[in-house]
């Protein structure tokens, strides 16, 4: 009976700092979309690059682990004011389709340059020490640890940026309605810039943190994808959905993992997106989005 | 003596050839493409046959999201229900043609099941769908290893129909050619008739569509089973030609390439699906020329080169979307326009 609900508890833990990074990862998806209504199916491929910069200024130009993470936030906000300026901008008004497909050309550029730049191989990072440390008999590495708290501090940082700060409010204020927004004095073009950046670095930061879990690939690119789940679970125009909905996919992952895998073996990749078909034919605006209503 | 096409009824503004020019070059390039394996070489007719099965897939796809407005990105995975289902029936016995026939039934199937949220979702959220049933299709086929051979794949024993084997490259060109004609009737068929127009009118304005009573779930349904009908044919033949199959052939980039096909090519224009495919083959073979030419150039800096496809088709697809949203098929109509009152086109 002890030992089966350490069991529970090991994943339940596991699945929460892996859920913290999703919710990270979910809230640049969020911030994107709330203020532009895009989304950006790149956001994988923003995680890999931030990833594979910050590993090549510690491996590669043996920076330290602070100043190459300094460096990798400058770079990501480079990457999404070019994107937000030379791809997304000229798009404006167009069809969705254009704009999803804009966002996966998107990818198969990045994903080609990080090839071209830094080969094929998955390489480790090493930063944090691997021996994992003991909560009440839950074991729970350092590098978990870590995830969680800098997720949760982001977390906390935006919901605060939101709430209080005069571009937090310029930003859900255009969200909330951009002509609005705009004879109000907003600049409305400045506010989709900042949200791509936003966006650009919260990913780099969970690419990284991810990279420390699993090693850095272009498989990491994937893990973008893996994030829709949380955000379709969420809401996608939430961000309080966001956080819960990464969380939540996050431990389902893991409890998917520990509970159902004897009976179908790593059903854990593929159990996020069963429960993504399951919340779009019930709950298709998710938990905290909000419902579009029609009328002729 | 009119200088241009007057219809002056329905029937003659309908008609699928609608001069005797048309129909003179169209049969043609039949003629060309049934007497091709005469004189093309093996890696050619190879070619043509995957030109071919991207052809009928693209079809089926812009019927879906050019046409319905619907965006799938899951059109690879039922590809591979139509290549698992065709393969598996046949290594039982099944008859090829039966077989083929049940490959499109059972991706329509499974194509319509994912169709289902399309009552309540539109644009994004009908995409992340199809991204989920990409993905569990994927993982099904590389986890039930019982009925698919798992990772390592399953052979595909060659089919025969009649006097056709198609485990000879000829025979298969026939075949995938003669199924592009089919297909590519049906399509124009179905664009033309009734249930063509309710996807025109669902894709521009549901509401109003609905109002005027377009049955809205119905038709969203048919445009799924329709394309997922034609991907699972499609996936068949590509059993066929690949012989080995594993999931590996019909991932979500797979899904992304047609799609962006169908984009080059143009959304919502029958001729979408030739140009958009023709464009990409070629340039696909342009690359692969100067990838080789460079790495024997450069043999060095190999690791370079290995992307430049990816990079390339990232490059095609946006500028595409930002310069020529309307794809090939608009420049076509465009450029056929101005041809056909040259020089006195005031």
């Amino acid at each position: 009976m002890q030992s089966e609900f350490f069991f529970f508890m090991q994943f339940l833990v596991t699945g929460l700092s892996m859920g913290s990074i999703y919710a990270l990862v979910a809230l640049g998806f969020v911030l994107i979309y709330k203020s532009t209504s895009i989304l950006n199916l790149a956001q994988g491929e923003f995680m890999m690059v931030g990833a594979y910069i910050c590993l090549s200024m510690t491996l590669d130009f043996g920076l330290n682990f602070f100043a190459s993470f300094i460096i990798t936030m400058f770079f990501s906000v480079i990457l999404g004011l070019a994107v937000e300026r030379l791809v997304l901008r000229p798009l404006i008004g167009e069809p969705i389709i254009s704009i999803i497909m804009v966002t996966l050309g998107l990818t198969y550029i990045l994903r080609g340059l990080v090839i071209m730049l830094w080969g094929n191989d998955i390489r480790q990072f090493n930063i944090f020490p691997e021996q994992p440390i003991d909560l009440w008999g839950v074991k729970v590495t350092y590098l978990y640890l870590w995830s969680m708290g800098i997720s949760l501090a982001l977390l906390t940082f935006f919901a605060v940026f939101f709430k209080y700060a005069r571009t937090g409010v310029f930003m859900r204020a255009v969200a909330d309605h951009q002509a609005a927004a705009q004879s109000m004095g907003i600049s409305v073009k400045r506010v989709f810039a900042i949200s791509w950046c936003i966006a650009a670095v919260v990913s780099s930061i969970g690419g990284i943190l991810i990279g420390n879990i699993g090693g850095v690939g272009v498989e990491l690119s994937h893990l973008g994808l893996k994030v829709l789940p949380a955000v379709i679970f969420g809401g996608l125009d939430s961000i309080l959905g966001a956080i819960i909905g990464g969380l939540i996919v996050g431990i389902l992952e893991f409890l998917s993992a520990g509970y159902l895998d004897p009976y179908i073996p790593a059903i854990n990749e593929v159990f996020p997106f069963i429960v993504m078909v399951l919340v779009l034919m019930i709950k298709p605006y998710g938990l905290f989005g909000i419902e579009e209503i029609e009328r002729v | 003596m009119p200088a241009g096409l007057y219809h002056e009824n329905y029937r003659s503004d309908e008609r699928i050839f609608q001069t005797w020019f048309v129909r003179i070059w169209l049969i043609a390039f039949l003629l060309v493409c049934a007497l091709f394996p005469l004189f093309a070489s093996k890696y050619m007719i190879s070619t043509m046959i995957e030109v071919g099965i991207a052809i009928i897939a693209c079809h089926g796809l812009n019927l879906l999201t050019g046409f319905t407005g619907q965006i799938s990105l899951g059109h690879a995975a039922f590809m591979g229900v139509g290549a698992y289902t065709s393969s598996i029936l046949v290594s039982h016995g099944v008859p090829f043609s039966v077989s083929l026939a049940c490959a499109g039934a059972m991706a329509a199937l499974i194509g319509m099941i994912f169709g289902i949220p399309s009552l309540r979702l539109r644009g994004l959220y009908l995409a992340m769908a199809t991204i989920a049933a990409q993905f569990i299709i994927e993982f099904t086929i590389r986890r039930w290893d019982k009925l698919t051979g798992g990772v390592e794949g399953m052979y595909v024993e060659p089919g025969t129909l009649g006097p056709f084997h198609f485990d000879d490259r000829i025979h298969l060109y026939y075949l995938t050619f003669g199924l592009a004609v089919v297909v590519t009737m049906a399509t124009k068929n179905i664009i033309r008739a009734r249930s063509g127009r309710a996807f025109v009118a669902i894709r521009d304005r549901y509401l109003a569509a609905e109002v005027i009573g377009v049955n809205l779930f119905k038709y969203r349904l048919l445009s799924f089973a329709v394309a997922s009908f034609f991907a699972g044919i499609a996936g068949a033949l590509m059993a066929q030609y690949l012989e080995v199959i594993t999931h590996e052939s019909f991932t979500i980039s797979q899904s992304i390439d047609y799609l962006a096909m169908c984009i080059v090519g143009g959304l919502g224009h029958l001729l979408g699906g030739f140009f958009g495919v023709g464009f990409w083959f070629i340039l696909e073979r342009i690359l692969e020329v100067v990838t080789t030419t460079l790495n024997s150039a450069y043999p060095d800096h190999v690791t370079w080169f290995v992307s430049i496809r990816e990079i390339v088709f990232g490059l095609v697809i946006i500028l595409f979307l930002i310069f020529e949203p309307d794809g090939l098929a608009a420049r076509w109509r465009t450029i056929r326009a101005y041809w056909k009152l040259w020089p006195f086109s005031y």
